[in-house]
């Protein structure tokens, strides 16, 4: 298991300027669904904005099964 | 186009599209914003070619099972293609169900073969129910096992011999539920698919230069027949997209020239919402002008589309979806009716149909002449629809249908088969009405499901289980459509009937519901006093107790979750 914790705290700003909403405070263990109250659909969305921040390439399969945003952060650290 | 009629099988037809088109292009890939990939019927041929080859040597031939489980890809339909040239039965299984439920299907149909892309191979565990695998995409370096690599596999080959199939052969197995309970298996033949397809190009012809964009998953009927069968005989190019996410998906239809698309009712939806997002950006007097246009084009297309005139007359709304576009088809549930207008009024005729797995694909949809968004349509030539047992006064009966394009049965289950088919005629589930015209009306189910706006069969039996062990007597989850037929089947729902209910049910219920997926969340609790009815072997009758709930309970009753 890599460290990915690094990249929640840009995860969520991401996150936040996406869907608008209030990420301060919400910790690498929350389930990002619940959190930011977005569906499967809208999940891909934040999925194109991690690509294009990051610089990385992540097949919609990688997020299946994927319910925090640590789980979330670590998808990305493997890929970098 | 090439004409159905001459052909004995569904690989024959295929295989004559690859060499009567062969320098015109097949495929279109992209990958997210650039294009990744592009074949012309040509190299798909060869492609074909080789793929026979490898199954050949692997000993596919007549009546054995190939399965495909991958996202939309063209070597989704290239492998499906070599298994039909093998007389081999394709088994379409949903990359969209979890990795236990797809396992589930594979332990059922039993492949010789699996094809299936690295990401549903890790899903599947790296395990399945078949005597081979060729897995695609793979990363270098990945652990395969006993699995081969599908781009391993020899292409400078010799083509593997074509095994001949007749119409009444199998062509697919088809899982149409079974996700909970016992699996579903469809079997359809080549004549299925023949005669389906010869339906639905009298109607809607495509042609060399037309593009369709393929997001539905292939493994549905819809796109299988829209965007496989069809582009291929006529010549036509699918393009793909790899992420098939909202902007990517707008990326693409603003791109890449497409005229043709397949959407379930969910995505309309989200189209519908981009389009007034942005007339509500507009001033009131840009929003003025737009409105008077779309009257316009609405007095224009009255009796038809009329694709040209639609286009300059509001052309910023097709410029949206790329220009070009000439018609979506909306299937897999049921699609609001004012929707369907506020598009065609617009210019873009969403073609409606209804159709259940069972009868291949669609057995009537609205031809556009005129334009209808109240009904699912007319029977398609050759089907013949009827109700049974209607009611004196509504005139609502239950649909039955008899068609070549009706399937032979379950797989290895005479009793459901049984159920479904007598004498020829396929009895749907549906409730429903046929107006003068001959455009049928669905109202309700007389089977216990819902379909939801993202085109999912949902069977409540499969849901029950997420309650258990919940602080009451007795807990049963219904379909609103089926319990009150009448309910707008674009408003169906399930509910759960609870009897003897003690403190705290209800809070723990919408617990346990939000970790469902949210298309198997129950949206309402119906509390209930008497006792269940129940068979010897202490199953709900559920018609019985269903026909209770109807007698005594209203849709007010119900407490909205």
């Amino acid at each position: 298991m890599t460290d990915a914790k690094h990249l929640v705290p840009r995860l969520l700003e991401l996150a936040a300027r996406r869907f608008e909403k209030d990420t301060s405070g919400l910790t690498p263990e929350d389930d990002l669904f619940e959190k930011l109250g977005i569906d499967s659909y809208q999940a891909m969305e934040l999925l194109t904005d991690l690509e294009e921040e990051f610089e990385v390439e992540i097949p919609d399969y990688e997020i299946q099964g994927v319910n925090t945003f640590g789980g979330l952060a670590e998808v990305i650290e493997r890929r970098l | 186009m090439i004409h159905p009629d001459a052909y004995p099988s569904l690989g024959e037809l295929l295989y004559d599209s690859l060499l009567t088109y062969k320098s015109e292009t097949a495929f279109v890939e992209y990958n997210r914003k650039r294009e990744s990939g592009r074949l012309s019927y040509l190299e798909a041929k060869r492609e074909v070619d080789a793929l026979t080859r490898a199954m050949q040597e692997l000993g596919v031939g007549a009546g054995d099972r190939v399965a495909m489980l991958m996202s939309n890809q063209p070597t989704w339909l290239l492998s499906a293609t070599a298994t039909f040239l093998r007389g081999a039965v394709l088994v379409p299984i949903d990359y969209k169900l979890k990795g236990d439920e797809q396992r589930a299907l594979l332990a059922h149909a039993k492949p010789q073969l699996l094809i299936t892309e690295y990401g549903e191979w890790r899903k599947l565990g790296g395990e399945a129910d078949a005597q081979h695998v060729w897995v695609t995409d793979a990363p270098e370096g990945a652990e395969l096992g006993a699995a081969t690599r599908f781009e391993d596999l020899p292409r400078d080959v010799v083509a593997g011999e074509h095994v001949a199939r007749e119409r009444a052969d199998q062509a697919t197995l088809v899982y149409s539920s079974g996700t909970g309970g016992d699996p579903k298996g469809c079997v359809l033949t080549h004549a299925n698919y023949l005669e389906q397809f010869r339906m639905l190009s009298d109607i809607f012809p495509m042609d060399v230069g037309d593009r369709y964009f393929s997001i539905l998953p292939t493994n549905h009927a819809i796109d299988f027949m829209v965007g496989f069968v069809g582009p291929f005989a006529s010549g036509a190019t699918i393009v793909h997209q790899r992420a098939l996410r909202p902007e990517m998906v707008n990326y693409t239809l603003r791109k890449a020239g497409i005229t043709h698309m397949a959407v379930v009712p969910l995505l309309l939806e989200a189209f519908e919402r981009r389009i007034r997002e942005k007339q509500d950006e507009a001033g009131p007097l840009t929003k003025r002008l737009f409105d008077a246009l779309v009257g316009i084009n609405v007095r224009a297309t009255l009796d038809k589309p009329r694709h040209a005139l639609s286009r300059s007359l509001l052309k910023p709304v097709h410029d949206a979806f790329g220009g070009t576009l000439k018609m979506l088809f909306c299937g897999g549930a049921f699609v609001d009716p004012a929707r369907a207008r506020f598009f065609y009024d617009l210019g873009i005729p969403v073609v409606i149909g209804y159709g259940l797995t069972e009868a291949c694909t669609v057995l009537t949809v609205n031809d556009l002449a005129p334009f209808r968004a109240d009904s699912v349509g007319r029977p398609l030539d050759g089907v013949e629809l009827e109700i049974r047992s209607p009611d004196p006064e509504s005139g609502i009966g239950e649909v039955w249908a008899k068609s070549p394009t009706v399937f032979d049965g379950y797989l290895d289950d005479p009793e459901q088969t049984a159920e479904v088919l007598h004498d020829g005629w396929l009895k749907t589930g549906d409730l429903g009405w046929l107006d003068p015209s001959g455009h049928l009306h669905l109202v309700g189910r007389s089977k216990n499901m819902i379909v939801t706006p993202g085109g999912k069969n949902i069977y409540p039996e499969d849901i029950e289980g997420a309650f258990d062990g919940l602080p009451c007597d007795e807990l049963a989850v219904f379909a609103t459509g089926y319990v009150w037929p009448g309910v707008p089947l674009t408003d169906e729902g399930l509910i759960a009937v609870v009897q003897g209910a003690e403190r705290g049910l209800q809070s723990q219920l919408e617990q346990r519901n939000k970790r469902l997926p949210d298309f198997k969340r129950v949206t309402g609790i119906l509390r209930w006093d008497d006792e269940f009815p129940r068979t010897a072997s202490m199953k709900v009758k559920r018609a019985v107790l269903a026909g209770e709930l109807r007698e005594k309970a209203s849709l007010e009753s119900i407490i909205r979750l």
